[in-house]
């Protein structure tokens, strides 16, 4: 059965690839963004891939402005008819050494990739538990599952949702709620543009395909690539001082 | 959603870029973003997927950064009725392939690969199997949107400034920044290709036969091997093909499967004549059904099984060469041409034989009525002599070479086999005074 999905990041990178493979079998969709003009084009887009006749709709939301959840949640729902699946992938990023230099920068990403990500979580775990069922996919890392040099801050602010999203599966998985946590490694996007690639770099495609697969099968904890699950289990058991030591 | 605010991207990581064939790696890095327009404004080059095999989107000298088109890969509007596409100029024909194919349909003109950006394929004015009925690329191409050297975005078609549009097509990306593409797709009566294949004992069969399938068929291209000589010289392997009918075609949707990675680089000389010899003599016995329907992408793209494929060169890298020998020179010239190659010991995997339609209306567009030859040359000390040697005997013969793959051509070489240079230069003129739009290869050639 097609899935009618609220998406929070579509306009860009994983997002951009997420939509697009829900787009073209068929679910229906409802983007929400700051640019509404670069939605209307992003709409346009999923338009050309979907299946005629398939639905794709856009919304004014921010997730830095979080006293207007509510009518976010309350737009994608009437556009929609109703949702059950949400998918988040929108987030800030910025190198560990320019993060330390912009501590203003700093605050926003952490305010956007962990509080601000949480409290929309919050709403749409209250629509979709007040419907019955329903899933919620949000874009975390691997960056979260260790204390690491080259991403201290942008890793704390994943490793918070990380476990935020852990344990809302467990709190409310009886109750009809599955929250699927993904944990990507190094993605080309535009998030990431001029860092070169590590081991593993993957396209937005790959991952979306894993996510996407996790949604159906209501997997609640995914990595992508796939290798990354072995990668991250062998850096978590780690001794401290080689972490102290080591530069990754 | 929220992005990168005000905090400068580390950009001074990555310092060198190449094209395909690795020959030659310049320092450099490129500059990505959805948003084409915002990092095309200060720079002196945008390049697509990196598909061109020499110096085309490589900087010039002097010059390190470039916008990277990738990302900004949209379908701005899909006319699903009359076929009319308008995309940003990252989207690539691997994307295309998987969004619209399985609606019925497709590019009116694909190259060898799938991995190129609509960007790219204007830049080049690419061609392919179906140049001798459908021409290049360019011929499907309807408006273009245009970021010129001051700064401007301008819109430009066969009526509005067509003198900009028209050196655009084939143009190397020297007019202006290539922002979105409005072209006409074709609709194909199914997914599937229908081929026959047929073996050639020698170069003037081969010719003949190319001519007599041109007729019937609206694909036509072959592998010749080039290290065989005498009696045998120029046999090779004709591939015609079209796409199925639907009563032809098998079921369901041919998808797109993972590509295998070559994982490391082999070592230089891997591919050295006796590997080719045992290659080319082994695929031309290959048994092959006689008749079949196949899967588009091997058939459109072969080389795109492998991820990287140009690993397996070494090193050193190698080098396209890529030339049309005009139809007046007839049988004679492409035998004159493939002696000089097999003289020169010129291994080559991939000899690539095809007959190319009229020429286009782009002013630096590739082909021109007459037989495009073209050779993978892995890079050794002798390259640039066999190149200079190649570059000759087309000038010669009253040909051209093809800028999408070159890296070794001498300026004089260019200069004395393109009459229609200075038009294109004098076009270039006039929107680029100062010449801000360059790139290594417009350097190498035109000197600016």
């Amino acid at each position: 059965m097609a899935l009618n999905v609220l998406m929070v990041g579509a306009t860009k990178g994983i997002g951009r690839a997420v939509a697009r493979r829900l787009a073209a079998r068929g679910d229906r969709l409802h983007l929400v963004g700051r640019n509404l003009d670069d939605l209307a084009k992003c709409a346009e887009d999923l338009r050309a891939r979907m299946p005629a006749g398939a639905r794709v709709t856009i919304s004014h939301g921010d997730l830095e402005q979080p006293g207007t959840f509510d009518h976010v949640v309350q737009d994608a729902s009437d556009a929609l008819g109703g949702f059950d699946t949400v998918v988040i992938t929108a987030g800030l990023f910025a190198t560990q050494p320019d993060l330390e230099q912009d501590l203003a920068f700093t605050q926003r990403m952490l305010t956007v990739n962990f509080a601000n990500t949480v409290l929309f979580c919050e709403h749409v775990r209250r629509y979709l538990l007040a419907r019955g069922r329903g899933t919620l996919c949000v874009l975390s890392s691997v960056a979260g599952d260790r204390g690491r040099k080259p991403v201290v801050l942008y890793g704390a602010s994943k490793a918070g949702l990380s476990a935020y999203l852990e344990g809302l599966d467990h709190r409310y998985r009886a109750a009809g709620l599955t929250t699927i946590c993904v944990k990507p490694g190094f993605v080309r996007t535009g998030m990431t543009q001029g860092l070169p690639d590590p081991p593993f770099a993957a396209d937005p495609d790959e991952v979306a395909a894993v996510a996407i697969a996790a949604i159906d099968r209501g997997t609640p904890l995914v990595y992508a690539p796939g290798i990354w699950r072995l990668v991250m289990l062998l850096i978590r058991h780690l001794p401290r001082f080689v972490m102290r030591k080591v530069g990754f | 959603m929220p992005q990168l605010g005000a905090v400068a991207v580390n950009t001074n990581t990555t310092h060198r870029l190449s094209g395909w064939g690795r020959v030659p790696i310049v320092p450099g890095y490129e500059v990505r973003s959805e948003n084409l327009d915002a990092i095309t404004r200060d720079v002196p080059l945008t390049r697509g997927l990196g598909r061109a095999y020499g110096d085309a989107a490589l900087p010039a000298p002097g010059d390190l950064r470039v916008a990277g088109s990738v990302l900004a890969d949209r379908i701005l509007a899909f006319d699903s009725a009359g076929g009319l596409l308008t995309a940003e100029a990252g989207l690539s024909l691997d994307e295309l392939y998987r969004a619209l194919l399985p609606k019925g349909w497709f590019t009116p003109v694909t190259p060898g690969t799938r991995f190129v950006t609509v960007g790219g394929m204007v830049a080049a004015d690419v061609h392919g199997k179906n140049h001798h009925v459908d021409g290049c690329f360019g011929r499907h191409v309807v408006s273009l949107r245009l970021r010129v050297a001051d700064g401007r975005i301008v819109h430009c078609s066969r009526e509005e400034h067509p003198d900009l549009f028209l050196a655009t097509l084939g143009g190397m990306g020297l007019t202006g920044h290539i922002l979105d593409v409005t072209f006409r797709l074709a609709r194909v009566s199914s997914p599937w290709i229908y081929q026959e294949v047929e073996r050639v004992p020698d170069i003037d069969a081969y010719m003949d036969a190319l001519k007599t399938s041109a007729k019937s068929w609206p694909m036509t291209v072959g592998w010749i091997d080039c290290l065989s000589k005498g009696a045998s010289m120029g046999r090779g392997v004709l591939l015609k093909g079209r796409w199925a009918e639907p009563h032809e075609a098998k079921q369901g949707f041919p998808t797109l499967g993972a590509q295998i990675p070559v994982p490391f680089m082999f070592p230089n000389g891997v591919l050295g004549i006796p590997t080719v010899k045992a290659f080319n003599a082994l695929y031309y016995r290959l048994p092959r059904p006689h008749r079949a329907v196949v899967h588009p992408a091997p058939y459109f793209y072969p080389l795109d099984v492998a991820r990287d494929w140009h690993r397996v060169y070494g090193p050193r890298g190698f080098t396209q060469y890529q030339c049309v020998l005009p139809a007046s020179g007839g049988h004679a010239a492409v035998r004159r041409f493939l002696e000089l190659v097999t003289r020169g010991g010129g291994a080559s995997f991939l000899c690539v034989i095809k007959d190319c339609g009229p020429e286009g209306d782009g002013m630096l567009s590739f082909p021109k009525e007459g037989t495009s030859i073209a050779l993978d040359l892995a890079m050794r000390d002798d390259t640039q002599r066999l190149v200079d040697q190649m570059n000759e005997c087309v000038i010669a013969e009253g040909g051209r070479i093809y800028l999408a793959k070159d890296a070794l051509t001498r300026p004089e070489h260019f200069r004395a086999m393109e009459s229609r240079l200075d038009r294109f230069l004098a076009v270039r003129r006039t929107w680029d005074p100062d010449g801000r739009i360059r790139s290594a290869q417009s350097v190498r050639l035109f000197g600016w």
